[in-house]
C-alpha cells in the first residue's frame, strides 16, 4: 500500500494548503489556535488528533467550567476516604480493610440508536475497561436505559438491539447485572439513553494510574487489533491524501468481541499482580490519539511512536484512520524496559496480540512516525488537557414559568372520589411501563456470576461482597427523573442524588460516593446550557451538604429528537459501604406477623409524579422538597436500625408513591399485608390520592419483627424522625389497603409482571 | 485468494430456532411465499497456493470432525472456490 | 482430597467452582486449558462459560484443547466429571456425554432458579441426593436447549441416563425436559444449571425461608468427595 503522508516537514512548506477543519468539527478560532500551538499549519495527522480530542466527547469544553464544581464544592471530611478523584478513568474510594473499590458510569447513547446491539454492547465494554485500567478486577455492572414511547412502531428495534447487546456483551464478560432502570417517554424517541456502569475492587497498593513518568519506559500496544471501527467523521481526511474508494466504506459504528475482553481482562490482572506495568490506559473514544496524549499528558512526559508497528486487521488504513480508531478490546501498557520479558510471558500465555510502539522521553512532546517521516510533533498537554473551553451562553427558559404555574392543583386534575376508581388507578400504575416489573429485561442477564451477589434487582440497590473473610461489601443504586428535572433541573438533580442515596441507605450500606452520567441537549440551546448549570450546580450542593463527593462521571450533550432536546437527565449513581453483606435488608418482606411502618412525612407532591403521567398524561408544577438533612437523618436511623438487626425489610417510596412500594413489597416475596392509611391523613392532612400516590421525598417503608417493635419505634423518637405504624404483615396471599381496596396478590402480579412482556416479548 | 468453502446446515429433522425465528419474521413482513428458513455457516478457508485435491480431502476430514457436530450438523458442500 | 477446576479462555464461573469445592471440603485445583497434566486431582469440573467466545459451536474449540485431551482418557478410565453449562456443551462436542445442545428456542439467554428432579443418584455427583428430589438451581444460558434424534434419546430414557429433568418450567425447550445426563458408568455427569451458585448462604436462590438460602448445589460436591473417600 502507497500513503502520500503529510508529514511535519510538509506542513512546515506548505502553510497555506486547505485543510478540512469544519468538517472534522472544529472552528476556525480552534484552527488557528492549533496553528499557533505549533508555530506551523498542523499536518493531516495533528488536524485528526486535535479535532477529535478537542471535540466536545472528548474534551468536555461545555461542561468544564460547570463541572469543577464537583472538585470545589468539597470538604476535606468529605474527600478522606477519596483515593482518586475526579479526571481519572474512573474515581476510587477506600471502603476499608485494605480494599478499594472504583465504579463510574457513562453513556453511549448515540450509537445505540444507529446501532443498538453494538452501540450497548460496545458501552458495556468501555466503562469496563475504564474500571481495569484502574488496576481493578471488574466485579459488577449496571446500566440506565431510557426509550421512546412504548407504543412507537420504533422502539421495539431499539429496546430489543440493546438489551440483547448488553446481555450479550455483559454475560460474556462473566460480570453480574446487579440492578439499574428503564424508562419509556417520548422525549428520548430519536435519541435513547444508554448509560452503562461498572465497578470494580482491588487492594490499595494495586491502583494503576494512566500516566507514562519514566524516560526509557516502553509503550505497548496489546488487544485486539486495529481496524476501521468507528472512523466515519475522520474519513474526510482520506480523501486529503491518495484514497478515492476510501470514505464511503468507513464504518462509524464500533463493533464488540466480549471474549476478548474477558481475556483481556484475565491477562491485565495476571500482568498487574506480576508488577510489570508502570502505567496504563484504554483505547476507547479517540483511540491511540487519546491514549499516547493523555499518559504523556498526566506524566508529564512526552513518547517516540513508530505508528507503523501498530498490528492491524485492514492494512489499507491510512496513518491517520489509525490514529483516530475506536477499534475495541486496545489497552496501551507502558513497561519498563527490564520488565518487558515478563511482559510478553504473560500476553503469549494469554495469547495475547502485542507491540512495541515506542517509548517514553523525557521531552514533553508526542513524536508519531510513519516509517521515517515523522507525521505528529505536539505537546501532547495541548491535546489531552488544554483543550478549548467554552463558556457557552446561557438564558433562562422563559416557557418554564408557565410550566411551573401549571401544576395539578392549579389545572384542578380531577382526583379519584370512589374507592373503587382509587383502586383501579393503583392498578393502572403498577402496570404502567415505567412501573412495571422488568424482569423480562433483567432475565436475560446474568446476575449469579462471582458468586458475590448479595442484593440485585428488583431490591433498592445492588450489592455485592468485595470480602470473602469478612463479608466487606459495597451497594450501588442509580436514579434519574427527567420529568422532575425538565419542572426544575437544580432541585430535579437534587431529587436524583437523594433517591439514590436512600436507595443505598435502604439496603443497610453507608453512603460513600457519587458518579454521574449528565444527559442533556445540545448545549448550544442556550436553554438547555442554563438546563446544565442548574442540575450540576444542584448536584453539587446536594453533594457539599450530604457529605458525600463526585469521584467521576460522564457528560452526554447533544440528546434531541430533531430540534427538541430531551428532559435534562443526570443520572445520578451512589456508592456505599456496608462492613457485612450479611446484614443486607430486602425490599419486601418475607416474615407474617411483621409491622409496617412508614417513615417521614406525606405531602400533597404530585406534580411531575407517575399519578400525573398515567392518569391524566400531565407534567407542570414544580417537582416534591427535597430535605437532604432529613434524608441524611433517615439514612443514620436505617443504618443504626440495622446495625442492630431491628429492620426485616426496607423499601424506600419514589415514582409511584406509597402505593407502588407497597404493592412491590408484597410481591418481593409473595407475603401479603394489611394497610390503613388514616393516621396519614390525620397527622399530614392529606387526602387518599395523595397519600396514596403523593412522591414526597425523605421516606421508606419497613417492616419490623414483633419482638424489636419497642426498639425501633424508640430509636426513631431518639433521633426525632416521623414513623406511624401503617400496617401488618400476614400469610393471605392478599393486599388490602382500608378503605380503598383488596387484591390478590396474584392478580397484581400480574398486572405488574405482563406490561412489558407483552409489549416486547 | 484462493479458497475452500465449507457449508455446514443443521440436520434437516432437527429444530432450527434461528430459522424459525426467521421465517416467522418473514411471515410477519407479509412475504408468505417463504415456506420456511434453514440457517446455516459458510466457512472460508484460505490458502496460499492453489488448493490441490489432498488439500480438499483434507478439507472435508477437517469439516466432518472439527467444522462441524456430526450430531445436530451436516456437512452439505466443500469445494474450492475459483 | 483433590478437585481439578479447568479453566479456558473465555470460562467464566471456574472461581465459583473453585469456592463450591473448597466449601464441601477439598482442595481446589486450577487447570490450565493448554496443559496437558492433570496434577492428580481426584475428579475434575468443566465449569460454566464463553469458552473461546463460543465461537463455531459452544464448547467445540475446548473440546480439542491439549487438557481435553488427558480428561476425555482419565474419564473414559473412570475419574469422575462434571460438567456445568459450557462444561456440559465441551462434554458433548467431546463424545463423553451423547447429543448436542442447541439456541434456546425462545432465542433468549435466560438467568433463572431452576427447579429440578434428580432423577438417578447413582452417579459420583449426585449420591447425596435422593431419588426423585426437587432441587433448585440457578441456570443461566442462551444455548441451552438438549437435543438427540428419537434413537438417543430412547436409549437415553431406556436406560434411566437421563440424570436431572426440569420440573414445572421448560426454560429453553430442551426435548424431553432433559436438565442433564450421566454415562453409563455414572462418572461423567453434563447439566445445563449452575450447582456451583447454589453453595453458600446468602448468595443462592432465594428459598421460602429466607432470600438467597438456597444451597442445593453443595450436595453434587458432597456427593463426588463421599464417593471418592468410600471408594
Amino acid at each position: 500500500m502507497s500513503t502520500v503522508v503529510d508529514t511535519t516537514k510538509d506542513a512546515k512548506q506548505s502553510p497555506d494548503k486547505a485543510q478540512p477543519w469544519k468538517e472534522l468539527g472544529l472552528k476556525l478560532e480552534e484552527y488557528e489556535n492549533i496553528k499557533e500551538i505549533l508555530g506551523r499549519r498542523p499536518t493531516s495527522a495533528e488536524l485528526a488528533m486535535y479535532s477529535v480530542m478537542w471535540s466536545e466527547h472528548c474534551s468536555y469544553k461545555s461542561s468544564k467550567i460547570y463541572l469543577r464544581q464537583f472538585g470545589e464544592k468539597v470538604t476535606p471530611e468529605m474527600t478522606k476516604n477519596l483515593i482518586v478523584g475526579m479526571g481519572e478513568n474512573a474515581g476510587v474510594v477506600d471502603i476499608g480493610e485494605g480494599w478499594a473499590v472504583t465504579f463510574k458510569v457513562e453513556s453511549h447513547n448515540h450509537p445505540s440508536y444507529i446501532e443498538p446491539f453494538q452501540g450497548a454492547a460496545t458501552g458495556v465494554g468501555g466503562i469496563v475497561r475504564d474500571i481495569l485500567t484502574m488496576g481493578a478486577r471488574p466485579i459488577a455492572v449496571m446500566d440506565q436505559l431510557r426509550f421512546g414511547a412504548v407504543a412507537h412502531p420504533d422502539t421495539a428495534r431499539v429496546v430489543h438491539g440493546v438489551v440483547s447487546g448488553i446481555s450479550f456483551y455483559g454475560n460474556c464478560l462473566g460480570l453480574p447485572n446487579i440492578g439499574g432502570e428503564t424508562v419509556f417517554d417520548k422525549v428520548y424517541q430519536g435519541n435513547p439513553l444508554v448509560n452503562a456502569l461498572s465497578v470494580g475492587a482491588l487492594r490499595h497498593e494495586d491502583l494503576k494510574l494512566a500516566k507514562a513518568t519514566n524516560p526509557g519506559d516502553l509503550v505497548i500496544l496489546f488487544g485486539a487489533r486495529t481496524g476501521a471501527d468507528g472512523i466515519g467523521g475522520v474519513s474526510v481526511l482520506a480523501s486529503e491524501t491518495f484514497d478515492a474508494d476510501g470514505p464511503s466504506r468507513r464504518p462509524a459504528v464500533q463493533v464488540g468481541d466480549p471474549f476478548a475482553e474477558k481475556v483481556l481482562i484475565e491477562c491485565c490482572l495476571e500482568l498487574y499482580a506480576a508488577q510489570v506495568v508502570a502505567g496504563i490506559q484504554d483505547l476507547g473514544g479517540a483511540g491511540l490519539s487519546c491514549a499516547t496524549s493523555e499518559l504523556a499528558s498526566n506524566g508529564q512526559a512526552g513518547m517516540r511512536v513508530q505508528l507503523k508497528n501498530v498490528l492491524l486487521r485492514d492494512e489499507s488504513l491510512t496513518p491517520e484512520e489509525i490514529l483516530m480508531s475506536e477499534s475495541q478490546e486496545r489497552m496501551m501498557a507502558i513497561v519498563p524496559k527490564e520488565s518487558l520479558k515478563a511482559f510478553t510471558a504473560i500476553v503469549e500465555k494469554h495469547e495475547v496480540e502485542y507491540s512495541v510502539l515506542g517509548e517514553v522521553i523525557k521531552e514533553p512532546r508526542l513524536y508519531i512516525n510513519w516509517g521515517d517521516e515523522e507525521i505528529v510533533n505536539v505537546p501532547p498537554r495541548s491535546v489531552a488537557h488544554d483543550g478549548p473551553v467554552y463558556e457557552r451562553p446561557v438564558l433562562y427558559p422563559t416557557w418554564l414559568d408557565q410550566l411551573n404555574r401549571d401544576s395539578v392543583i392549579n389545572n384542578n386534575l380531577r382526583r379519584a372520589t370512589e374507592a373503587s376508581e382509587l383502586s383501579e388507578q393503583l392498578v393502572q400504575i403498577v402496570s404502567s411501563p415505567n412501573q412495571a416489573s422488568k424482569s423480562w429485561i433483567t432475565d436475560q442477564y446474568d446476575h449469579y456470576v462471582g458468586g458475590n451477589t448479595a442484593l440485585a434487582m428488583p431490591d433498592d440497590s445492588g450489592m455485592v461482597r468485595v470480602s470473602e473473610e469478612t463479608g466487606l461489601g459495597v451497594a450501588i443504586a442509580t436514579d434519574a427523573n427527567g420529568r422532575y428535572c425538565q419542572l426544575d433541573p437544580y432541585q430535579g438533580a437534587k431529587l436524583a442524588l437523594a433517591e439514590a442515596y436512600r436507595n443505598v441507605a435502604s439496603s443497610g450500606a453507608v453512603p460513600a460516593a457519587v458518579t454521574n452520567c449528565l444527559n442533556f441537549g445540545s448545549p448550544e440551546n442556550p436553554e438547555v446550557m442554563w438546563q446544565f448549570k442548574q442540575a450540576t450546580a444542584g448536584l453539587a450542593d446536594g453533594c457539599l451538604e450530604l457529605g458525600i463527593p463526585v469521584t467521576g462521571g460522564n457528560v452526554s450533550f447533544y440528546n434531541q429528537t430533531g430540534d427538541v432536546a430531551i428532559h435534562p437527565t443526570p443520572v445520578v449513581g451512589v456508592l456505599g459501604v456496608i462492613d457485612d453483606v450479611a446484614r443486607r435488608v430486602p425490599s419486601g418482606w418475607q416474615d407474617q406477623g411483621n409491622n409496617i411502618y412508614l417513615l417521614g412525612i406525606t405531602r400533597d407532591e404530585l406534580d411531575g409524579s407517575v399519578w400525573s403521567e398515567v392518569i391524566h398524561d400531565h407534567l407542570g408544577g414544580k417537582p416534591p422538597i427535597v430535605d437532604l438533612k432529613g434524608e441524611k437523618a433517615l439514612a443514620e436511623l436505617l443504618h443504626g436500625a440495622s446495625l442492630q438487626g431491628l429492620v426485616a425489610s426496607a423499601h424506600d417510596l419514589s415514582e409511584g408513591g406509597l402505593a407502588q412500594a407497597v404493592v412491590e413489597s408484597s410481591l418481593r416475596f409473595g407475603m401479603g399485608a394489611r394497610f390503613w392509611l388514616n393516621e396519614i391523613l390525620e397527622r399530614d392532612n392529606v387526602d387518599l390520592t395523595a397519600a396514596l400516590f403523593s412522591e414526597s421525598t425523605g421516606r421508606v417503608i419497613v417492616s419490623v419483627g414483633r419482638e424489636d417493635d419497642v426498639k425501633f419505634f424508640g430509636l426513631c423518637e431518639a433521633r426525632g424522625i416521623p414513623v406511624l405504624r401503617i400496617g401488618v404483615t400476614d400469610a393471605s396471599e392478599k393486599l388490602e389497603i382500608q378503605d380503598v381496596a383488596t387484591w390478590n396478590l396474584i392478580d397484581l402480579k400480574q398486572a405488574h409482571s405482563s406490561t412489558i412482556p407483552e409489549l416486547f416479548g | 485468494m484462493p479458497k475452500i468453502i465449507v457449508e455446514v446446515m443443521p440436520k434437516a429433522d432437527l429444530l432450527d430456532p434461528a430459522g424459525k425465528a426467521v421465517a416467522n419474521a418473514l411471515q410477519r413482513k407479509g412475504h408468505s411465499e417463504v415456506t420456511n428458513v434453514r440457517i446455516g455457516k459458510r466457512i472460508e478457508l484460505h490458502y496460499e497456493n492453489t488448493p490441490t485435491e489432498a488439500d480438499l480431502q483434507a478439507a472435508e476430514q477437517i469439516a466432518a470432525d472439527f467444522l462441524s457436530n456430526g450430531v445436530i450438523e451436516d456437512v452439505v458442500n466443500v469445494s474450492v472456490e475459483h | 482430597m483433590k478437585i481439578g477446576v479447568v479453566t479456558f479462555p473465555g470460562t467464566l464461573d471456574d472461581r465459583d467452582a473453585q469456592r463450591a469445592v473448597r466449601l464441601a471440603g477439598a482442595e481446589a485445583v486450577s487447570l490450565w486449558h493448554a496443559d496437558t497434566n492433570l496434577h492428580n486431582v481426584d475428579a475434575v469440573v468443566l465449569p460454566g462459560g464463553f469458552s473461546f467466545g463460543d465461537y463455531l459451536r459452544c464448547g467445540a474449540i475446548a473440546a480439542q484443547a491439549p487438557v481435553m485431551e488427558s480428561i476425555i482418557d482419565a474419564a473414559n478410565g473412570g475419574l469422575p466429571v462434571l460438567g456445568i453449562c459450557n462444561g456440559f456443551q465441551v462434554l458433548v462436542e467431546s463424545h463423553l456425554l451423547p447429543g448436542g445442545l442447541i439456541r434456546n428456542e425462545h432465542q433468549h439467554f435466560i438467568c433463572r432458579d431452576q427447579k429440578l428432579i434428580v432423577e438417578n443418584v447413582d452417579t459420583a455427583w449426585t449420591n447425596g441426593f435422593k431419588l426423585g428430589q426437587e432441587i433448585t438451581i440457578p441456570l443461566k444460558n442462551g444455548e441451552g436447549g438438549y437435543i438427540a434424534d428419537t434413537e438417543t434419546l430412547n436409549r437415553l430414557e431406556g436406560e434411566g441416563l437421563i440424570t436431572f429433568r426440569y420440573s414445572e418450567v421448560n426454560p429453553n425447550g430442551s426435548v424431553n425436559n432433559i436438565g442433564g445426563l450421566k454415562n453409563k458408568k455414572g462418572n461423567v455427569v453434563g447439566l445445563m444449571p449452575h450447582p456451583e451458585h447454589a453453595v453458600e448462604p446468602g448468595f443462592g436462590p432465594d428459598t421460602a425461608v429466607a432470600m438467597r438460602s438456597g444451597v442445593d448445589g453443595l450436595t453434587f460436591f458432597t456427593s463426588v468427595i463421599n464417593q471418592l473417600v468410600n471408594a
